[in-house]
């Protein structure tokens, strides 16, 4: 194969890894959009803190000399998990239930204040250097000849994209089966309704907060390791990535945010690949302004009739 | 129901302990590569203790507690009872302590220190930002995150013109101002369409793109480095600085047979920012009279209503994102003049959040209590050092419970009216 054709499979790989965690942080914006109609802008620092929760536990393991690798990772995970969930439903009963039916900005400048707070207690409780994350799943398989490119798909990338998989295989079982994922459709079919017919919202509400908060908490861990770094900012740039990425796809789409996550990975790793680093976050902030202006409904996203 | 009132509680106080103690109480440290874990101080840990079991009371007798709360006198009936002021009387009281103010804080500046002058430059300047802001966000409820990126095009347009082309700062200030208007008008124009929150996000990204260009443009905007001598404002010709930098200008201090100070040159830029101010404030309440701001409030509380009674919905918004621009543009001048240097640094989002929470603590559209709040928010972490760091998370705590119990601000805007005397 030829170099060229070798390169480009690699940034194809790099996107498509970057994608699929950028599509797990979507999940939780769609959902909650999808619900309540309002931009949920402390997930972001809900999918830091479950990164900053992995990282404490897995620290804590090594501490005590825990060392078998499934293990590390398995209660990484459910700690992260628990953390972030606990901290989405915190969210949502003390920044947005009080708030929620009033004018559209209302919510959303609360959700601005407790991305904030978010950020700074992390800062203040943490620090605000960045901190190295042990990457616990080293090796790559190679591709191509030695003198020339090679292609390489680590170890740590394939966790990405199977753990994105099982995830969203999980939630898409959970929504269309299961007797809570029923009622999670039928209040964001419409609210009003679902509450007449005996769905308690509120807990409805409350639990599409602590699902989208467990699948960031799971992206936090997965890129986390695959950065190697993690400073309390950095669920601030990767929420307004998902964010677009739920956009690009359709928000309230579930499999739109999937869709989305994955276009705007490789649209940014192609970016960095052939033009330069830093500007991939201007071509994905421009990519959201084009898509909200030309096609606001996204890809898969069904459109929205203003009713009076 | 107490049963349950106890589950609640319990489960409250489960929650609060998980989402406080790990990041509270087990602190990441990095010592070279590696990373140790170290529990925190007794105290840290006791308080987080202490706030479970405060959330556990507080759910359990959560009933009673806003019972309480809601049979208190005075607490949310607050002057209820009291008879309003007539509004002509009020109008009058207020010009007149407003000028007392204004009058005040001209002579203010000569008795001071040279500190505290540079601190109210820096806080009128926030003044004309938070004034800017509200049109926008207060009086057209178009949420604009992305503010700081007409701030920064006013301080860059200033920076440039002076480097390379040796413009002045009477020329740059209103050249700044229009070319950050420009930028609104031509950002607005296509965003304006777009429903609020997205609108939000929008400008969130504008904002974050002006500032990764200027960081990566280095051949022109000096990149992070950031660009240095910017010259200061002059009186007429007249220099501030000990020796006279330009060509044909003669310096302050030697044509009124002064002994030089560094001060004059400070008071000199508090003296421009202050009169900015006034006109900043000014014209946007004489804008709110008129009809187009009245159109603002009209779309803001009801765009469906008001587009149905003929307002061109393109047309009244992006005016109101205009002229913000445009009053962020001269702020920005200001700000790169006083510093004499400016980097991508200083126009980062904390920035844009930190004006959007002065215009909510001070009351969206209100005026007065958005410049009472620039006030409080710029000098408040001066004089309290020590809750410097605290000063953001505070910010954030503020802008929540404010939009949870008083969503109008702390002076809510009074609409202006006029009162039928005598009439059933």
């Amino acid at each position: 194969m030829s170099e060229a054709l070798l390169y480009f499979i690699q940034q194809l790989i790099n996107g498509l890894t970057i994608g699929s965690a950028y599509a797990l942080i979507a999940i939780g914006y769609t959902m909650v959009y999808g619900i309540i109609g309002m931009i949920n802008f402390a997930h972001g620092e809900i999918y830091m803190i479950g990164a900053y929760t992995a990282l404490i536990a897995i620290t804590g393991l090594a501490t005590l000399g825990v060392t078998w690798l499934p293990l590390v990772l398995l209660v990484a995970l459910v700690c992260a998990m628990i953390v972030s969930s606990s901290m989405g439903w915190a969210v949502e009963r003390v920044a947005y239930r009080p708030v929620r039916g009033r004018h559209r900005l209302i919510p959303l400048i609360s959700a601005i204040g407790m991305s904030i707070f978010l950020q700074n207690y992390v800062h203040l409780a943490q620090g605000s250097r960045n901190i190295g994350f042990p990457s616990l799943i080293e090796g790559s398989f190679r591709f191509g000849s030695p003198e020339n490119f090679q292609v390489s798909l680590s170890f740590i990338q394939i966790t990405i994209f199977i753990t994105t998989l099982i995830c969203m295989t999980a939630l898409s079982v959970f929504i269309s089966r299961s007797r809570t994922g029923r009622a999670c459709r039928a209040v964001s079919q419409d609210l009003g309704m679902a509450s007449l017919l005996g769905i308690d919202t509120n807990r409805i509400i409350s639990a599409t907060f602590v699902i989208g908060a467990a699948l960031a908490a799971v992206a936090g861990l997965l890129l986390g390791m695959y950065y190697g770094s993690i400073d309390p900012l950095f669920g601030f740039i990767a929420g307004l990535k998902a964010f677009t990425a739920a956009v690009l796809g359709g928000i309230g789409s579930i499999p739109g945010a999937m869709l989305g996550g994955l276009i705007l990975g490789v649209a940014e790793s192609m970016t960095s690949g052939y033009l330069s680093g830093e500007y991939k976050d201007v071509i994905s902030f421009s990519l959201l302004i084009l898509i909200l202006l030309f096609k606001p409904t996204g890809l898969l996203g069904k459109p929205e009739v203003e009713k009076i | 129901m107490a049963a349950q009132n106890f589950r609640h509680a319990l489960f409250c106080a489960i929650v609060t302990l998980i989402i406080a103690y790990p990041i509270l109480g087990l602190n990441l440290e990095a010592r070279g590569i590696d990373i140790t874990l170290t529990g925190a101080d007794t105290f840290t840990v006791v308080m987080v203790f202490i706030a479970a079991v405060v959330v556990f009371a507080f759910q359990l007798f959560r009933d009673g507690i806003m019972e309480t709360f809601k049979s208190l006198p005075g607490l949310r009936s607050g002057g209820a009872h009291k008879e309003p002021m007539a509004e002509n009387r009020r109008a009058r009281i207020e010009s007149w302590v407003i000028t007392g103010i204004v009058v005040l804080a001209l002579f203010w500046p000569f008795f001071v220190s040279r500190g505290s002058v540079d601190l109210a430059t820096l806080v009128l300047i926030y003044v004309i930002l938070a004034l800017g802001l509200n049109v926008v966000v207060g009086l057209a409820g178009l949420l604009d995150l992305g503010y700081v990126a007409f701030y920064a095009v006013g301080a860059y347009t200033f920076a440039l013109l002076s480097e390379y082309l040796g413009v002045s700062f009477w020329l740059a200030l209103p050249i700044g101002a229009l070319l950050a208007a420009l930028f609104g008008l031509v950002l607005g124009f296509p965003v304006l369409r777009l429903r609020g929150d997205y609108l939000a996000i929008v400008t969130l990204g504008f904002g974050e793109i002006i500032r990764i260009l200027l960081n990566n443009w280095t051949s022109l905007t000096g990149g992070p480095n950031g660009i240095g001598g910017i010259p200061d404002p002059t009186l007429f010709g007249m220099e501030f600085g000990r020796r006279v930098k330009e060509e044909g200008n003669v310096s302050f201090h030697e044509t009124f047979g002064i002994a030089y100070a560094g001060e004059h040159k400070v008071i000199f830029l508090y003296l421009i920012a202050l009169v900015l101010a006034v006109f900043t404030a000014l014209v946007i309440r004489r804008f709110m009279r008129m009809p187009v701001g009245r159109a603002w409030e009209a779309l803001r509380e009801d765009e469906i209503a008001a587009r149905s009674l003929g307002m061109s919905r393109t047309a009244v918004k992006l005016s109101a994102f205009t002229i913000g621009a445009f009053f962020a543009g001269f702020a920005g001048t200001v700000f790169a003049s006083k510093q004499g240097f400016i980097s991508p640094e200083s126009f980062v989002f904390l920035e844009s959040a930190i004006i959007l929470a002065i215009v909510v603590l001070g009351g969206m559209g209100s005026q007065i209590g958005v410049i009472l709040a620039a006030v409080a928010v710029t000098i408040l972490p001066e004089l309290a050092r020590e809750f410097s760091e605290y000063r953001m998370l505070i910010f954030g705590a503020a802008m929540v419970l404010m939009m949870v119990w008083r969503p109008q601000g702390l002076m809510p805007m009074r609409r202006i009216h006029i009162e039928l005397k005598g009439q059933e």
